[in-house]
């Protein structure tokens, strides 16, 4: 089956979101469009807006490619997209409250006690533990892909640190700067209040003792990390200081940073360092990324930590399977956004559909990872389909299932011309008192033909991603 | 508000990049030497070398002082801390740790002279370019000084940029002098004879101040006007003078901004007091090396003072 062109779908001409774009497009020159990318690449490089990329210790930085043809949604797609994105994290946040006091969800069998217990991105340290304004996710970048006209699916939820925002905002100035008039033609949703957005919405939820106007800070690795550059881009858009763990100390009962004056109290900090490594006496003893004693202040309710400590547990991958049930469970509906289809072989109806399927489906270990122990049923032999049902009869609760997806594809400028890429989408969500989604996110684009891969470290590249003010 | 930790370092990627600048200059002046007195050339680099204050790493390494081997360790040799490409290298990786501090104008003419110049000095130098890398070094600190100047707020970012600059630069310039000493000493230097002149002028060169000294001074070099225009003189940008003079009115600018004072308050006012002396005379009666050498703890002990007073780290 052919993957669905959001620009061009066969035989139909160009769909009406790209019209405005397409019109535009026809009348360019191409050798002036492969000088703009040029220009876009160059534009990337004197800004420093890289990526680190480890292990490597020669050009360590590097960029990641840019494609000038903005990946379009419409208006209507946009709303209905953010409906299930909120709803999706509400009820992400109304899980991790759930996890870490009565465990309802656990009580009631929709999700098993055991996906918790043996976790380790669960952190019993978190349990009883209500953070300031009981916001547990407060940044979320959930990844979304489209199949068709209509069916979109979240790939991952990316409810701890999500990366990526800076290269949203970064892209729209970069095509603002290369192709101005593009934009009086067509009319698009701004990004670039996103930093404004995070840091009222990081002191919307700082903790009550707090004064007024809290001090809000960024947690960095350091400038060895891959993403450095959004840290340092997000600090300083919002007016904020970056910090490192050597700056940090707990001060009085807060977390302090050492200033040229003394230290100074941070009330609110949107942390860039994974939990294990947040505090060395609660966690990781050899962490020197973190601040040690920080969990004593977070328990005593002092700071904000964004995203909050344990917040894995909401994306981890076996809980994913069960996020139709959670957002069921908590929102009293169904989800508008839906998974990708899983069979959990466990359950006997799941199991008889997978075994009388087995060459159209993907079936995994539940525990696995790494593409172990698993069958690709479009490209699997006939001998290899009848093993591995073997296999699966003897221990069905063993095996999940989903269907071989095809992406949705966006055209991409090459050497000859137009031609189209897998591409899939991430919205950046923040949650404070209410929930905000700046219209647009970072779309990933598969640079090989025919790849369904878009991560950067895999020769992934980005686009500019247009909501329509329609 | 600043974090002790950016303030060192703004601090370090000032200096480093005003090392670059004056390893440049004093490149430019040992080449000049070397040119014009083919005989001595080994003696010339040996004392740009020792100027650098790299000459315990480059006898490591090397045995032989030439152009060959000076301009490779001092431009381009990362097992030499202060090497151009060095400077560069953690100048710019102290920008882009502090890169919040900085306007986009100032981090983009970093950026940009650290991938232009660290391009330039990725493969060894042929002596027939170096002319034209000495300028491009020269000219890409200038763009950098210049950025931060004509955009930079003028907060507490900027007077820790400028302790960096100008305590980096007395530094240097004590050095050359501390150097070449001997030369400008009146007892063993007789007015007039070839090779003083021309060591004369080359310790002007290395601090760009050939031209600059007939405008200030009589068109014939004489060793107490080089030392009191290097030395005294509070108009030349390069002097140690004119180098306490912005140091104490940024560290004032400080003291005002938190409305506190602290130890490097103290020894920059010591430091001052050492540099308002009647005449050039009094330095040379009291000892000229005496002087330089004193000079050079007590610049170097300010440092410590800035680096402690304000939670560097």
């Amino acid at each position: 089956m052919p993957a669905f062109d959001e620009m061009m779908p066969d035989n139909s001409g160009v769909r009406r979101p790209y019209s405005g774009y397409d019109q535009w497009f026809q009348s360019q020159d191409p050798s002036r469009l492969t000088q703009k990318t040029l220009d876009a690449e160059r534009a990337f490089r004197r800004t420093g807006i890289t990526f680190a990329v480890y292990g490597e210790a020669e050009a360590a930085e590097r960029l990641i490619p840019f494609d000038i043809v903005p990946r379009v949604i419409s208006g209507s797609e946009w709303r209905r997209l953010t409906q299930g994105i909120k709803q999706r994290v509400q009820a992400l946040n109304a899980f991790l409250d759930d996890i870490y006091h009565r465990q309802e969800i656990l009580k009631s069998g929709r999700v098993p006690q055991h996906l918790i217990a043996g976790n380790e991105a669960f952190l019993p340290e978190m349990v009883g533990v209500r953070p300031p304004a009981g916001v547990y996710t407060h940044i979320i970048g959930v990844d979304i892909v489209r199949t068709s006209e209509n069916e979109f699916f979240v790939l991952e939820d990316n409810a701890r640190t999500p990366s990526g925002v800076s290269y949203m905002i970064e892209n729209r100035e970069t095509m603002m700067q290369l192709f101005p008039e593009l934009f009086q033609r067509v009319k698009v949703l701004p990004v670039e209040n996103y930093p404004q957005l995070l840091r009222q919405s990081l002191a919307a939820v700082k903790p009550d003792s707090a004064p007024d106007v809290p001090t809000v800070a960024v947690l960095t690795p350091g400038s060895f990390n891959s993403a450095y550059f959004e840290h340092a881009f997000l600090a300083d858009q919002m007016g904020v200081q970056l910090v490192e763990g050597q700056d940090l100390r707990v001060v009085d009962g807060h977390v302090a940073m050492r200033t040229t004056e003394g230290y100074k109290q941070i009330d609110v900090l949107y942390r860039r360092v994974d939990d294990a490594f947040l505090d060395p006496l609660t966690f990781r003893p050899d962490s020197a990324l973190g601040v040690p004693g920080i969990m004593d202040v977070y328990r005593a309710g002092n700071v904000t930590i964004a995203n909050a400590p344990g917040t894995g547990i909401a994306d981890d991958k076996a809980i994913y399977s069960y996020m139709p049930e959670i957002i069921e469970f908590y929102t009293g509906r169904k989800a508008i956004l839906g998974n990708i289809p899983t069979w959990r072989c466990s359950d006997a109806d799941s199991y008889k559909y997978v075994k009388e399927h087995l060459s159209e489906l993907v079936v995994k270990e539940v525990h696995g990872s790494g593409g172990y122990g698993m069958l690709v049923g479009p490209t699997a032999s006939k001998k290899e389909i009848e093993a591995f049902s073997h296999k699966l009869a003897a221990k069905p609760s063993n095996y999940i299932a989903q269907p071989t997806l095809s992406l949705s594809t966006c055209p991409i400028l090459t050497e000859a011309g137009l031609a189209p890429r897998h591409v899939d989408l991430r919205p950046f969500v923040l949650v404070s008192d209410t929930i905000q989604i700046v219209p647009g996110g970072l779309t990933r684009v598969a640079l090989k033909e025919g790849s369904l891969v878009v991560n950067s470290s895999q020769g992934g590249g980005t686009k500019d991603t247009w909501v329509l003010d329609d | 508000m600043l974090l002790g930790r950016t303030a060192n370092g703004i601090y370090w990627m000032a200096r480093y990049f005003e090392r670059a600048e004056n390893m440049a200059r004093l490149l430019d002046a040992g080449l000049r030497m070397a040119l014009t007195r083919a005989e001595n050339a080994t003696e010339e680099w040996t004392s740009v070398v020792i100027s650098a204050g790299v000459e315990f790493p480059f006898k490591a390494k090397y045995s032989e002082f030439s152009v060959g081997t000076v301009t490779d360790f001092l431009l381009r040799d990362l097992d030499n801390p202060s090497s151009v490409l060095s400077c560069i290298e953690a100048g710019r990786a102290n920008a882009r740790m502090v890169r919040t501090a900085l306007t986009r104008e100032a981090w983009e003419a970093i950026n940009d002279g650290w991938m232009s110049l660290r391009r330039q000095l990725s493969e060894p130098i042929d002596e027939r370019d170096l002319p034209s890398v000495l300028d491009a070094i020269k000219r890409e600190t200038a763009l950098i000084r210049g950025s931060i100047f004509g955009t930079q707020l003028r907060n507490e970012i900027f007077d820790f940029a400028q302790l960096g600059t100008y305590i980096e630069r007395a530094d240097n310039t004590a050095r050359i002098l501390d150097v070449k000493y001997y030369v400008l000493l009146p007892s063993i230097s007789w007015v007039g004879s070839m090779l003083d002149n021309s060591q004369w002028e080359s310790i002007l060169r290395s601090v760009s101040a050939h031209r600059s000294y007939r405008w200030v001074y009589e068109a014939a070099y004489k060793p107490t006007n080089i030392a009191d225009y290097l030395i005294l003189n509070a108009r030349m940008p390069r002097s140690l003078a004119f180098c306490y003079r912005m140091i104490d009115e940024h560290l004032g600018f400080l003291a005002r901004d938190y409305g506190e004072k602290h130890t490097c308050h103290q020894t920059v006012q010591q430091n001052v007091g050492k540099l308002k002396v009647a005449s050039i005379k009094d330095i040379f009666d009291a000892g000229l090396h005496e002087f330089l050498a004193g000079f050079i703890r007590d610049n170097n002990k300010l440092g410590q003072d800035v680096a402690e007073n304000y939670r560097f780290v």
